[in-house]
Order: C-alpha cells, then sequence, then structure tokens
C-alpha cells in the first residue's frame, strides 16, 4: 500500500467522519438560529452555549426501545432508513471538497481533494441522490399505517416533479463549463471579470441558481416544502412509526442531503474553492469551500423559520406550471447563447 | 483478479435479483429486488469502462421508472396476489397457453446456446482504437446520436409522444366535465 493511496483513504475517511458531524451540527445550528429568530437562547443547559446538545439528543435516541408495528412489513420497514442515509453518504462521494494540495508540502505529488474523481461527477450526484426517494417511500409503505403511507405518496410525488427542475437548471450549468465533471466545472470559474467580479457562474446563471435552490429546498423535504412529514396533518408523515436508532437515521439522512446540496451548489455556481486568492496561496482552499457551504446551509435554515408551508397542490402547480418550464427556458436560451457564440 | 471477483458477484447478483422478481408474491419486493438487478447491471457497465451508461441506467430505470412502478403498486395497494383465483381463472393458466410458453422457452434457450456458441468463435479484439471509453464518453454520444442516428432518434421521440398522447386519451372521463 502506496502513500497516495493511503492518503486518499484518509480523505474519504475523514470527509466521511465530516458527514456525520455535518449532521450534529446542523441540527445545533437549527435550533439556534431558529431560537434567534423567535427571540429566545435556544439549548443551552448541555455544555457551554448549547454546543453537546446533539450528543445528548443521540444518546437519548439510542436509549429509546425500538418498536416495530405489528402490521409492518419486517423487511422492508427494516431497509428504509437504511436505504435513506446509504444514499445520502453515497452522494457526496464525487462531491470535490478542494483544489489540489500537497498538505503545505508533506506530499510529493498533490492531491485532489475528494472521496473519488469521476467523468460524470454531477450525473453521479444526481443518480444517487434520485435513488434516496425509496427509503421514504419505502418508509411510508411498510409502516402499515394511514398517515407514513400519506407522507410516503407525497414524498414520492414532490420528489419525481422537484428532480425535473433540479436536473434542467444542472444542465445549464453543464452546458457553460463543457463538462460533466464536478472539478472540471469548478476550475472554469477560477479568476475574475475585469479583477473584479469572480468568474463564478450564479453571475451568469442567476434563474438556474434560483431553481437550483428552490428544487433542492424540495428535493430535501424542507419547510416551506415539508409535505412529508407535516405535523398539522400527517402527525410526522412517513416516520411516524419509527423510534429509536431507525428514526434518528431519517433527520440525519436530510441533513446530510442537505450538506450535498449546499455543497455542489457550491461547486457549480458558486466557484467552489476559488474566490479568496489569499487562502489559496496558502494551500487552504478548503476554508472557502466550506465558508460557502456555510453560508448555503444558513440560507436553508433562515428559509425554513421564515416562511410558512404551502399548500399540496399549490406545490405540486408551483412544480410544474412554473419551476419546470422556468428551468427549460433557461436552458434552451443557455444552449442558444453558448452555440452563438462559441464560448 | 479482484475485477473478476467483482464482475462474478455483480453478474449472479443481477440474475439471482431477476430471477426473485418473477417468484414474489408481494409485488413490493419485486420492485425492490428489481432495482437491486438495475443496480447490478449499472456495477457491470462501469466495469466495461461505461461509466455514462451506467449512471444514465441509474438515473432513468433505477431512478425514474421504478419510482413510478412504486408509485402504482403502492396505490393500488395489492400486498398479497391470491394465488387460489389466479390459478383457475388466469388465461396464462390454460393448457394450451402453458404449453405455448413452454415451447417458447425451449426456442429461447437453443437460440441462447447458439448465441453462445457462436460468440467463442468470433475473436473480437478488446480495447484498441475503438475501445468502451471511446464510445460511451458523452461528446461522442451526443454526436452520434443527433447526427448520424438523428432519424430514428426523432421518430422514437414521435413515438412516445403518440404513447402519451394515446394514455390521456384513454384515461379522460366521458361526459361533461365538472
Amino acid at each position: 500500500m502506496d502513500l497516495r493511496f493511503a492518503v486518499q483513504l484518509g480523505i474519504i475517511g475523514f470527509i466521511f467522519f465530516m458527514l456525520i458531524n455535518a449532521s450534529a451540527i446542523l441540527v445545533l445550528a437549527e435550533r439556534k438560529v431558529m431560537g434567534f429568530m423567535q427571540q429566545r437562547y435556544g439549548p443551552y443547559l448541555v455544555g457551554p452555549w448549547g454546543l453537546l446538545q446533539p450528543l445528548a439528543d443521540i444518546v437519548k435516541l439510542l436509549m429509546k426501545e425500538e418498536l416495530r408495528p405489528k402490521g409492518a412489513d419486517r423487511w422492508l420497514f427494516t431497509l428504509a432508513p437504511i436505504l435513506s442515509v446509504t444514499a445520502a453518504f453515497a452522494a457526496f462521494a464525487t462531491v470535490p471538497v478542494g483544489a489540489e494540495t500537497t498538505f503545505f508540502g508533506l506530499l510529493d505529488e498533490p492531491v485532489k481533494l475528494g472521496a473519488a474523481d469521476v467523468n460524470v461527477g454531477v450525473l453521479v450526484v444526481f443518480a444517487i441522490t434520485s435513488m434516496g426517494v425509496y427509503g421514504i417511500v419505502l418508509a411510508g409503505w411498510s409502516s402499515n399505517s394511514k398517515y407514513s403511507l400519506m407522507g410516503g405518496l407525497r414524498a414520492s410525488a414532490q420528489m419525481i416533479s422537484y428532480e425535473l427542475a433540479y436536473a434542467t437548471s444542472l444542465a445549464a450549468v453543464i452546458l457553460l463549463a463543457g463538462s460533466l465533471s464536478i472539478r472540471e466545472v469548478v476550475d472554469a470559474q477560477a479568476g475574475f471579470w475585469w479583477d473584479v467580479v469572480p468568474r463564478w457562474y450564479v453571475f451568469l446563471q442567476p434563474i438556474g441558481f434560483i431553481i437550483y435552490v428552490i428544487a433542492g429546498v424540495a428535493e430535501t423535504n424542507r419547510a416551506p416544502f415539508d409535505f412529508p412529514e407535516a405535523e398539522q396533518e400527517l402527525v410526522a408523515g412517513y416516520n411516524t412509526e419509527y423510534s429509536s436508532v431507525r428514526f434518528a437515521l431519517f433527520p440525519q439522512a436530510e441533513y446530510i442531503n442537505m450538506a450535498t446540496m449546499s455543497a455542489v451548489a457550491t461547486d457549480l455556481y458558486l466557484g467552489g474553492w476559488h474566490g479568496i486568492p489569499l487562502l489559496d496561496a496558502y494551500g487552504l482552499s478548503w476554508v472557502t469551500f466550506l465558508l460557502k457551504v456555510g453560508l448555503i446551509l444558513f440560507t436553508y435554515i433562515w428559509v425554513r423559520w421564515t416562511v410558512p408551508r404551502y399548500r399540496y397542490d399549490q406545490l405540486m402547480g408551483f412544480g410544474w406550471k412554473w419551476l419546470f418550464p422556468a428551468s427549460v427556458l433557461n436552458l434552451i436560451v443557455t444552449a442558444a447563447v453558448v452555440l452563438y457564440f462559441n464560448v | 483478479m479482484s475485477e473478476t471477483i467483482i464482475f462474478y458477484l455483480l453478474s449472479g447478483l443481477a440474475i439471482v435479483a431477476s430471477a426473485l422478481v418473477i417468484g414474489q408474491r408481494n409485488p413490493m419486493y419485486s420492485v425492490m429486488l428489481l432495482i437491486a438487478s438495475f443496480g447490478a447491471l449499472a456495477g457491470l457497465y462501469i466495469q466495461l469502462d461505461a461509466p455514462f451508461v451506467a449512471v444514465a441506467q441509474i438515473i432513468i430505470y433505477a431512478g425514474a421508472i421504478m419510482v413510478l412502478f412504486l408509485f402504482v403498486v403502492m396505490l393500488l395497494n395489492a400486498p398479497q396476489e391470491d394465488a387460489a383465483e389466479w390459478d383457475q381463472l388466469h388465461p396464462f393458466r390454460q393448457r394450451g397457453v402453458a404449453r405455448f410458453g413452454a415451447m417458447l422457452a425451449a426456442l429461447l434457450i437453443v437460440q441462447l446456446g447458439w448465441a453462445l456458441l457462436k460468440m467463442t468463435e468470433l475473436d473480437v479484439p478488446v480495447g484498441g482504437e475503438t475501445s468502451a471509453a471511446t464510445v460511451s464518453s458523452v461528446r461522442e454520444l451526443g454526436r452520434v446520436l443527433f447526427d448520424r442516428h438523428a432519424f430514428a432518434f426523432e421518430a422514437t421521440s414521435i413515438l412516445i409522444l403518440v404513447a402519451m398522447v394515446g394514455a390521456v386519451v384513454l384515461a379522460r372521463r366521458e361526459g361533461p366535465q365538472s
């Protein structure tokens, strides 16, 4: 086993570890931000500034009894949360998180920061994200409960509808960059226009970016699109019958999916790790990347506690009648411009 | 060596899962096993140096079409097929139909055997100029699809459109709309 292989394994392990942490950090961040927005403190008793609250949550969930309803389908009930969280982790596999680095000169050859570098990376992310819906649908069906079933049905309808707009907005970026590899798309955004404005695709694709973010919120089933678990109508939606660790896996998958969405948005629209030349010079490009991802994640939480939930028919109507046509129009205009100017 | 092991694992998974799809009484399990079979096929495509085809397989079949299957199965809510009634009523259980099916199956086995024997005679070079990597590159695939096979491509899309319009016409309610 040579050094390069070991370093790559280390990077993969670290990304995996950080994704597990991401869900804990996001749980805390969500409750803190929600608290500030509602003019209260949020969790503050466990540890300094409530920092150990996620740990307490996890220990509590581990101690709970694991229940399975009598009429539930044995195999699919167990499989559903596993499928959900596996798809969430796997989707991050081809997302690069930083420029090539030698770790401050420790290595002879630079390594790419990211779990895997595939030449169809954008499509791999999209393919695995689309597998995530099975976890929710199966959870809803196998629980043998009408609330769960309603949640599962809503989830599948919603995710099919918004996947179209999501993929079409991505296609416009791929056209601009002329590559399906996420790393190449990021590197196409290096540098500045007139030495001031960074060459990020968000400035060329403002509509595409907005569509991506909206569809991303719907894909991760978060408010204002959290119909699969609308508390007031469906108790808790698809995960009503779950408890203990099996229950914990669903929010974990949701938070990891959020992190993946934000990381992909950063890579494809916000120039990835480019933008702060000072950090680039010191080989700390991933710090820039983390800052941008954090900014998008904060926006996600901000939106959740600001915008009230839509009605279900409004959701489907908006997806099919506004978002999807807008993304198709965006794609056609982009294609025409790329073809005309041959950029 | 490890590639051979992975190949046999994936192809074994694909075959076993496909066989089990037919054997399940619960249509929900059939759908899940079919997804597993598609996943194994995608793995085989990756081994053939065709990542784009593999990803397309996952996106289109496992990600989109099977979600629709699952949707329909869930909405129909048919957890168990009633075997006793099927035995007597279903036309496929009639004697003549069964014989015809057996004949077709035998024919298929003969054909497969013949094709496999032929395969060993052909000496196709692996790699070389037209390796899988160049054939399956997205750019090359797009060029061939919209250039050489443009007519077939457009004809197929019209065919799909006809099917969609037909489905809408068939599903539409007759009489005055409320």
